[in-house]
């Protein structure tokens, strides 16, 4: 860990990193615009295969995903739960790693101009070394990355490798961040907010935390960054209520289910891309960010 | 608004080791619980609660046993055995879990959570829960639960709820996720009992703080036993709390040198063994990088994916090594080495047989390591090694080598 000169932090307005306007920033300004919510989907990268995950990136983005996160699998998923554990398990098994995720960016890149986002645990971006992530996966195509297991006190050389590569600082905050913390967090972060809808880890539930409508209020007096809530959002129904609380919605076992419970990777994109469709309808039909 | 980072990055740091990497969930309680251990700790009725609980509950202090036999059969330095294995439970665990379990109840948790390898810290965090009146979770990997079924049924007994973990290696790593898992869900009503020196700022500080009386008490009894201190410290090391707790009250003393044994498990390749921080001996995989909070040195691929591990001995079969031990061997003050699954299971039987001692097999790693060196040691030398806990958990897995 270098002791490297500590950045002035960008401000906690700034909603893209890049010098012209990031795809980050740019997708959820039109979103704004039409008064939309946003729909963010996960998918594990390398479950089944890398070449699968192509192709379900596709699919998804043509389905009308407005952010696409690619999971980086890593051996011990501490903040997901046994949906999300298991893709990971198969594509580390598969021989999936980070350079080789960073790789499908770049060749994603040629199809799709959809934003793409790198969630990863620490780990594996600090064994490839923080420089160097930085500019492979800035150089392939990819537009924010986020750590679930770093936090802004431990990512000042992260935060300055990213932004000086125009990648966007995303990071979580959560139900038990103080307000101490959500300053810190908002001053760090660029893209947008991560908002952890819950105590607990990554997989569906069947409603929506009562007191997150509150929660999503309290942190937006910290950032003018766009808040997109994760963590337990699966059906049309939970996305239908989103737009009256945040900006866009993260779905990501829900998708990871449908992979895995797909025979064919040509089913597994048809079954995403509908889930996907039919989400996207209910952000669309649902409570908009206009009328809340 | 001002900018902290650089002050906090200063908190929990072993030189570059240590930290807090944990999803944001977990930091708010982290931050309680380091501003609670710090009331806790100008506190001298917590101090004196911990001191009675440890004197008249886990019966401490343990005495440091002069090994006259062990001495004679190794023909070399004066052997004294530092003797944990006799607290309540069998081990020193007890000694952390007591402490973090008044830390529980002063922050008003009702729930306490725990992994656990060899099961000795399972059975502390249950005993403990059962004495303050707390409901108890440990998770275990389901290859640990099979080759320490008795610590098992005694968790069980104590009214614990033990829940068999079946990822990964199946062993402590994969209990930790579990347990991390737990918490990260019932953080409001729940604190996590770690049990080593690992994990995220501040546990490896606070478990430290539990363990150090072991080292304190064997200064003042090896001084009054031969009007010296020690040249030599052994300890077995799996996250290495027995180890930190043995050395810290010496780490001044630049006198007495420190060993820490690893396991070297049955081979020097990657997933054969558990040895981080004995890489001079030509175990391979270890580099340092971030797992379950803290960074430090972890046995990985090199893309990052972490390791399985293999010991014989449950509790030190673990990928990663407690930050400070990171520190100390980096600057040279402590020197770690790794014995192999047979060398240990040779010194459970020497010290049996020479000492009417059944060692755990983590203690018997530092055992062998000592049994290598003692011979060619001076006589006047004086040597204190920790017997971290007692080996009836093991028998299952010694009886096959009677």
């Amino acid at each position: 860990m270098s002791d490297a000169a500590i950045p002035k932090p960008t401000s906690g307005t700034q909603t893209f990193a890049g010098k012209t306007g990031g795809r980050i920033g740019r997708r959820f300004r039109e979103l704004s615009e039409a008064g939309e919510l946003g729909l963010i989907a996960y998918i594990t990268a390398g479950d089944p295969s890398l070449d699968a995950t192509g192709k379900i990136v596709l699919a998804a983005a043509e389905a009308g995903a407005d952010v696409i996160e690619l999971g980086v699998p890593f051996s011990d998923p501490v903040a997901d739960g046994p949906t999300i554990q298991r893709a990971s398990e198969r594509a580390v098994r598969g021989g999936t790693t980070l350079a080789g995720v960073i790789e499908l960016v770049r060749s994603l890149r040629m199809h799709t101009q959809v934003p793409l986002v790198l969630f990863s645990y620490f780990n594996p971006i600090l064994q490839m070394g923080i420089e160097k992530f930085a500019e492979t996966a800035s150089a392939a195509g990819a537009d924010g990355v986020l750590a679930t297991d770093l936090t802004p006190e431990e990512a000042d050389e992260y935060r300055t490798a990213l932004h000086a590569r125009d990648l966007d600082t995303i990071f979580l905050v959560a139900p038990t961040s103080t307000d101490t913390r959500l300053a810190l967090i908002a001053e760090c972060s660029t893209g947008f907010l991560y908002l952890i809808s819950r105590t607990g880890v990554t997989g569906e539930r069947a409603s929506l935390p009562e007191d997150l409508p509150a929660l999503a209020r309290r942190v937006r007096r910290f950032t003018k960054l766009p808040l997109a809530v994760g963590f337990g959002i699966s059906s049309p129904e939970h996305v239908s209520v989103l737009g009256g609380i945040a900006d866009a919605a993260v779905v990501g076992s829900a998708l990871v289910a449908e992979i895995e419970k797909a025979a064919t990777v040509n089913a597994a994109a048809g079954a995403v891309a509908d889930r996907i469709r039919a989400l996207k309808r209910a952000a669309r039909e649902g409570i908009s960010k206009r009328s809340a | 608004m001002s900018y902290t980072a650089n002050v906090v990055r200063e908190r929990g740091r072993y030189g570059p080791y240590g930290g807090r990497y944990v999803p944001e969930t977990l930091m708010a309680p982290l931050e309680e619980l380091e501003r609670v251990y710090a009331e806790a700790r100008a506190d001298r009725g917590f101090q004196a609660e911990l001191d009675s609980l440890l004197h008249n509950f886990a019966g401490r202090p343990t005495p440091l046993q002069f090994a006259s036999r062990l001495t004679e059969h190794l023909g070399g330095a004066r052997i004294y055995l530092k003797r944990e294995d006799l607290l309540h439970t069998g081990a020193h665990k007890i000694n952390n879990c007591l402490g973090q379990g008044l830390l529980a109840v002063r922050m008003g948790k009702k729930r306490v959570i725990a992994e656990t390898g060899a099961g000795q810290h399972g059975v502390a965090t249950a005993t403990v829960a059962a004495r303050l009146g707390l409901t108890c979770t440990v998770y275990m990997g389901t290859e640990d639960m099979e080759r320490q079924r008795l610590n098992v049924n005694r968790m069980r007994l104590l009214g614990a709820e033990v829940i068999g973990v079946d990822a990964g290696s199946k062993t402590l790593k994969d209990a930790i996720n579990e347990a991390m898992r737990d918490w990260v869900t019932n953080v409001r009503t729940s604190h996590y009992l770690l049990g080593s020196v690992l994990g995220a700022h501040p546990y490896p500080m606070i478990v430290r703080d539990f363990q150090k009386i072991i080292g304190e008490e064997a200064r003042e009894q090896i001084q009054r036993a031969e009007k010296r201190l020690p040249d030599h410290l052994f300890a077995c090391v799996g996250g290495g709390s027995n180890a930190i707790g043995l050395f810290h009250a010496f780490l001044g003393d630049s006198s007495v040198k420190m060993v820490g044994v690893e396991a070297g498990g049955r081979g020097k390749s990657l997933g054969e063994h558990a040895a981080r921080l004995a890489a001079a001996e030509g175990f391979v995989g270890a580099r340092p990088g971030v797992l379950q909070g803290t960074y430090t040195f972890v046995l990985q691929s090199a893309n990052g994916q972490i390791a399985t591990t293999h010991s014989v001995s449950a509790g030190l079969d673990y990928a990663a090594v407690g930050p400070e031990h990171a520190w100390l061997a980096e600057q040279g003050r402590a020197e770690y080495t790794a014995v192999m699954d047979d060398e240990a299971i040779a010194a459970a039987k020497m010290l049996a047989r020479t000492e009417g001692i059944i060692p755990a097999l983590e203690s018997a790693h530092a055992v062998a390591e000592l049994a290598r060196r003692a011979p060619k040691m001076k006589k006047d030398e004086i040597v204190i090694l920790n017997v971290s806990g007692r080996g009836d958990k093991d028998m299952e897995t010694l009886s096959r080598y009677v």
